[in-house]
């Protein structure tokens, strides 16, 4: 349990990590999708370690917020692409004050 | 009766394997799936920090949503292992490579330059920082607490998600139906171009290109044909003038605009005319 945490936490730590650091968009992104895998791996330790289910259901609906978010956002990195032909993030700078 | 065997073998065990053996006999925690999954899941998430390019770093993702799956798997979780291959690796990553197609291989920024002076070095500080405060959070948290006597998980895995869902959590279940048709709906606005100018019509594009014929004299007929077999195998090499000049109508104008227009061979010179390139060339020769 305690490694499957560790793992977990590792993970996190490298999505939070890429999020900062790459200027990819659709890179930035799958570090997103990396910290909610993190995220399901520690509920699923938990939901072993307590002996309920409850923490599977929990990353299931993780699962499927997910699917929900990956569409949307990958939509609006189509529709930024199309406005201004490029994804880098720092690109995207339209409403800073 | 099998792990007494295995556990009685080692002649004399090093505290290492003393505290192995009995961590895995008091567990029952499957170690060695974790320690086969655990360093390629931790070396392809690492690969994502450090790929050049999107589509390596897609890859690498997928790996590491295939062993998290192994692991959920090995962890009792039999139904989060087939939901986790088939939405996230088959679905979403499936998407992101879609999109990677879609937005161009070629396109993302460089992984070179640094517009703000200082701010990956920082952001990678503050990045571990935050990790560190996790494990210290996390660690305390699972020190103090846990007192819950572990029960098996049931056999029954998906049996047990289907009461929990549509009993106690059936509203979390409504609610994700509700964000899907609402992602959906997102989705489709967002992605949407609509067509502000009405299609041409077949007669309508026939009179435009020869009234543009007689105005500025431009080829009503088919675009010239890339130089395909004249000296590459694919369709980004311009087609030649005789004067060895490469002619850009020639190839797709997408590829025009992106840059990704193979530059003219350098084959050309003043004592190496281009007309007089062997004719051997032209019969399906693939240079790189």
């Amino acid at each position: 349990m305690s490694e499957l945490l560790g793992l977990s936490m590792i993970l996190f730590t490298i999505g939070a990590v890429g999020v900062l650091v790459r200027r990819n968009a659709l890179i930035v992104f799958m570090c997103v999708e990396l910290m909610l895998n993190a995220t399901n791996l520690a509920f699923v330790a938990f939901a072993r370690e307590h002996g309920t289910l409850d923490g599977q259901l929990a990353a299931f609906i993780v699962m499927v917020v997910a699917a929900a978010e990956v569409v949307v956002g990958l939509a609006i990195i189509i529709a930024i692409h199309r406005s201004r032909g490029s994804i880098s993030v720092d690109d995207v700078r339209q409403v800073r004050g | 009766m099998r792990s007494g065997a295995r556990a009685s073998k080692p002649p004399v065990p090093s505290r290492l394997g003393r505290w192995a053996t009995s961590h895995l006999r008091e567990r029952g925690c499957p170690v060695t799936a974790f320690g086969v999954v655990a360093p390629i899941v931790v070396i392809a998430a690492l690969g994502l920090l450090f790929a050049r390019k999107a589509v390596h770093a897609a890859l690498a993702l997928a790996v590491v949503m295939i062993g998290l799956a192994v692991l959920y798997a090995a962890n009792g979780a039999p139904f989060l292992f087939a939901v986790q291959i088939i939405v996230y690796t088959g679905a979403i990553m499936m998407l992101f490579l879609f999109v990677v197609m879609l937005v161009g291989v070629e396109s993302g920024p460089d992984a070179v330059s640094e517009p703000i002076p200082g701010q990956r070095v920082a952001a990678a500080f503050v990045g571990l920082a935050f990790g560190a405060m996790l494990v210290i959070g996390v660690a305390q948290v699972v020190s103090n607490g846990f007192s819950v006597p572990k029960a098996a998980v049931e056999d029954d895995n998906v049996e047990g998600l289907a009461a929990l869902m549509f009993g106690p959590y059936v509203l979390a279940f409504q609610f994700t139906a509700a964000l899907l048709v609402t992602a959906v709906l997102g989705a489709m606005v967002l992605a949407h171009q609509e067509r502000l100018t009405p299609q041409e019509t077949q007669a309508e594009a026939a009179a435009r290109r020869l009234r543009e014929f007689a105005e500025d004299g431009r080829h009503p007929g088919n675009a010239p044909t890339p130089g395909v077999y004249a000296r590459h195998n694919a369709v980004d090499a311009p087609a030649l003038l005789p004067d060895g000049t490469p002619l850009e109508s020639s190839v797709p104008g997408s590829l025009v605009r992106r840059g990704q227009v193979v530059p003219p061979p350098v084959t050309r010179g003043p004592g190496n005319s281009p007309a007089k390139r062997p004719a051997g060339d032209k019969e399906g020769e693939h240079r790189e």
